[in-house]
Parts: C-alpha cells; sequence; structure tokens
C-alpha cells in the first residue's frame, strides 16, 4: 500500500505548461529525491503537493485517501476546506527560504502552528518543540532568539524543528540547502540525513546529487514538466539510460 | 508670566472650572481620537487588500476622502454642518449626539486619524514577506488564524515608526479642537491672551506644554520600538 500516490499531475501558467503529467508513488518511509535543471517544474511539483499552488489536472492520494478537487473559474481547487487544512497538517513543508516568521522567536515559531492547529497544549507544545531543536543540533539558549539573530544553517534547521513539530507523515524539502552558504550545507545535511535514517517519509527537491544518491530510496528525474526518468539511485544516478539525464548528471557530478 | 502661571495654571492643566480643560482635554481627545481610530483601521486595513472589489474600493473611498481633505474641514462639517441639517435635528439620538462639540470633535478626529492609520497598516500588511504568508498557510494556519498569528503582530509591529509619527502629527491636529469651542491647551492660551495681553507667555507656555507632550510620545514610542521591533535584527 502506498503512502502517497500521485498521477497525472498538470500545471499550466498561462500558455506555460509546467508540468504535463507527472506521477509518482512513495511508500511509508521512501525517500524520494526530485533532481532536474531549474524550470523542469520539481518545485512546482512537490508545492501542488501541498496546494501551495493548484494543479489544472490530476488526482493525490494520501493513504488510499483522495483528494476531492473541483473545478473553479481558475482551474481547481480542494472541494473540502476542512480536508485541505488536514492534508497540510499532516504533510510539513521546509522551504528553500526558510520561510520561518520573523516576528516570532525560535520557540514561539516551532509552536504555534501544533498550538493553533493541531490544539496542542502550551507546556506539551514546548516540551516538544526543545526535545526537536536538540534533534536538528541547536542550542537550547537560541530558543528565545528571532530568527534574524541566526545563521542561515541554523534558520533552516529551525524550519526543520518546526516541520517536526507538526509530527507530519510526510516531509517536503524544497531545495532545502540553495539558499545556503557552502560551508553550511554540510549541518543541514546531516540533519536530514538523520531524519532519512529514521524512516521518515519524505520527498526532496535538491541539486546535492551526492546527498540524493546517499540517502534516496528513489529518484525521480523531471525534464520540462515530465518524468524521464526514475528509480533507485544506484540505477538512475549511477547508470543513467535517457541521455538528458546522462547529460545532466554530467554537468552536475563534477 | 508669574500672574498667568497663578490664574491659569488649573485651566492650563486640567480643568476650567466646570470641565476638562488644557492639557487634560487635549490629551483626552489624543486617547479618544486614536484609540477609535486604531480599532477601527485594523478591519479596514484588511479590508483595504480585499481581493473582492465591493469590499476593496469603499474602505479605499473613504481614506481618499479623508486624506483629501483638510481636517479643518472635517471638523467643521462634523460640527456645524450636520446639525445644520433637519434630518439629523430630528432624530433625538443624532440631535443629542451632534449639539456636543467635543462629540463632533472627536468623530471629526477619529475618522481622520483613522483613515491614514488604514492606510499605514494597509502598507505594512503588503510588506510582509510573501514567503511567511506561504509558510502559515502550508502550517494550516489559515484564514482568520493567519490574520490574528501570523499577518496582524507582523504588520503593526513593522508599522510601529510609521504609526508613532501618526499619533505625534495627530497630537499637533488636535490644536483645531479650539474652534469648536473644544477648552483644549490652545484654547485656554487664547482666553489667557486675551484677558493679560500677555501673548508671548500665554502661547509659550502652551507651546511648551505641546514639546512636553511630544517629548514623551516619542519616549514610549522609542520603548516600543526597542520592545516589538527587536525582531528585524542587528542589521536594523
Amino acid at each position: 500500500m502506498y503512502k502517497l500516490t500521485v498521477e497525472g499531475l498538470y500545471k499550466r501558467y498561462g500558455d506555460i505548461e509546467v508540468l504535463k503529467g507527472v506521477s509518482l508513488k512513495a511508500k511509508k518511509g521512501d525517500v524520494v529525491s526530485l533532481i532536474g535543471a531549474s524550470g523542469s517544474g520539481k518545485s512546482t511539483f512537490l508545492r501542488c503537493l501541498n496546494f501551495l499552488e493548484i494543479p489544472n489536472a490530476g488526482t493525490i492520494t494520501l493513504d488510499n485517501e483522495p483528494i476531492r478537487l473541483e473545478p473553479d473559474d481558475h482551474g481547481l481547487r480542494v472541494a473540502d476546506d476542512k480536508q485541505l487544512q488536514h492534508l497540510r497538517t499532516r504533510l510539513a513543508m521546509v522551504f528553500q527560504h526558510f520561510n520561518l516568521w520573523s516576528h516570532m522567536t525560535v520557540l514561539e515559531n516551532i509552536t504555534i502552528a501544533p498550538r493553533r492547529v493541531l490544539g496542542v497544549n502550551k507546556q506539551e507544545a514546548e516540551a516538544r518543540a526543545r526535545a526537536y531543536l536538540d534533534k536538528v543540533g541547536l542550542p537550547s539558549h537560541l530558543a528565545d532568539q528571532y530568527p534574524a539573530f541566526l545563521s542561515g544553517g541554523q534558520q533552516q534547521r529551525v524550519a526543520i524543528a518546526r516541520a517536526l513539530a507538526m509530527e507530519p507523515e510526510i516531509m517536503l524539502f524544497d531545495e532545502p540547502t540553495s539558499a545556503l552558504d557552502p560551508e553550511l550545507v554540510g549541518e543541514v545535511l546531516k540533519v536530514i540525513q538523520s531524519l532519512a535514517e529514521e524512516g521518515r517519509t519524505m520527498l526532496m527537491v535538491t541539486h546535492e546529487m551526492g546527498f540524493a544518491r546517499e540517502v534516496s530510496t528513489q529518484v525521480v528525474f523531471l525534464h520540462q514538466g515530465r518524468v524521464e526518468e526514475a528509480g533507485a539511485p544506484s540505477k538512475v544516478l549511477v547508470n543513467p539510460q535517457s541521455e538528458r539525464l546522462q547529460h545532466f548528471l554530467s554537468g552536475n557530478l563534477k | 508670566m508669574i500672574e498667568i502661571l497663578q490664574e491659569y495654571w488649573r485651566p492650563f492643566l486640567w480643568s476650567d472650572g466646570y470641565q476638562l480643560s488644557g492639557l487634560a482635554m487635549t490629551l483626552w481627545l489624543l486617547t479618544a481620537s486614536i484609540a477609535i481610530g486604531f480599532v477601527a483601521s485594523l478591519p479596514l486595513s484588511v479590508a483595504r487588500l480585499s481581493r473582492y472589489r465591493l469590499v476593496r474600493w469603499p474602505v479605499q473611498f473613504y481614506t481618499y476622502i479623508f486624506r483629501g481633505t483638510p481636517l479643518y474641514l472635517q471638523l467643521l462639517i462634523c460640527y456645524t454642518g450636520i446639525y445644520s441639517l433637519e434630518a439629523v435635528r430630528e432624530q433625538p439620538l443624532l440631535n443629542d449626539f451632534f449639539r456636543d462639540a467635543l462629540n463632533c470633535t472627536i468623530l471629526a478626529f477619529a475618522l481622520n486619524t483613522c483613515a491614514y492609520t488604514t492606510e499605514i497598516f494597509a502598507g505594512a500588511i503588503r510588506n510582509i514577506p510573501y514567503g511567511e504568508i506561504e509558510a502559515a498557510k502550508a502550517y494550516g494556519l489559515t484564514g482568520w488564524r493567519m490574520y490574528v498569528y501570523v499577518i496582524m503582530p507582523s504588520a503593526l509591529r513593522r508599522a510601529l515608526p510609521y504609526y508613532s509619527n501618526e499619533v505625534i502629527l495627530m497630537l499637533h491636529s488636535t490644536t483645531l479642537a479650539f474652534t469648536a469651542t473644544v477648552p483644549d491647551i490652545l484654547k485656554v492660551a487664547r482666553d489667557a491672551n486675551a484677558a493679560t495681553f500677555l501673548t508671548f507667555q500665554s502661547f509659550g507656555i502652551a507651546a511648551l506644554l505641546y514639546l512636553l507632550l511630544s517629548f514623551t510620545l516619542i519616549g514610549l514610542f522609542r520603548l516600543a520600538e526597542r520592545r516589538w521591533l527587536a525582531f528585524l535584527g542587528p542589521a536594523r
């Protein structure tokens, strides 16, 4: 049984087709890396999964529960607001630019959604937050700091703790290290790797090929809005079949 | 100078014998209009940015009218204009409200400052980084939760420097109240001047009182900024 099934996802901005029918299946514990050149649609695909972008066609099924979509003036919308809300609490997103709420302290950033969306009480939420801060390797004295006082790597680790605090079923990573200085990439990748090893289900858009090969159970190569090649990293990344993937990898694995 | 102080210190500070006057009246005018303006501008600033034209346009029209006409004119219309309408005088409730100069003055001031405050807050809401809104959506903080926990707390903090300006300007605008017979600091100064012909001293005392008020307000806002704008970071 699949945790997440996506079928024929199609997304268009005006006349530009960004996704031309992308399908993907992930079992519990899978780590799926989405790779591809910029503009290939991988971020859009990820953002469609929690409906930050609304797909124009396709189906998304979580635990055999299809997300019901209905047409409106702009294309499709989620038919049931409650279902959308519930879906978003089950998928937690980590963004390229962290997107921490700048007016909240680190602790507030991590506790606000569990408290106000999931209804966890304050003590419980704070205890959870401190545990996850520890897990992502941040010292507890940072809990009362504002994000602007933290380095990029620290901010991204707070963002990962914020995602973990939702105790999500699937974690979505949208190029989590692309906005970081090179010397800060390692600390964030280490945290993501430790999460992968715990058996968490994760979907990750990444440009870190070495990392993708090491942690993924499945690699999906997107090209111009279509899945060009997909499979185990040992096959796809080591012995690519399509010419485009070979070309892409030769440019990436220097 | 001493005579003025001996004779007028009480009206200058809080009472002319039968009602609030001077400093106390100015403070009352300021706090009442600022408080009403603030509370009303919260929903209005959100409505100002609504994606629905029918919600957005009336608010835009209101702020356009009140920012586009002089406050003195607005006060005249509220104080003398509205009461000159027969329809208003025929309604007992409206009649009672608009017969009172202080009511009219506070109404005019509140409507005016509310228009400016609405635009200030709307601007601050627009300036929240889009990524933070997106994160709120992604974490299920949607609808009213997004406004209560993410948008408004962030926008109000970011608006603080501009809002403090508006409050100081409003303080200075309260000097128009004397034209509607409200005994604020300036009205007392004019009375003192008329009675003693010590013009420089009378208005000098008024100026000192306004300075005192301004500096207190600026000090308070500076404290507030230190507390609520700390999140902007060390590079601010």
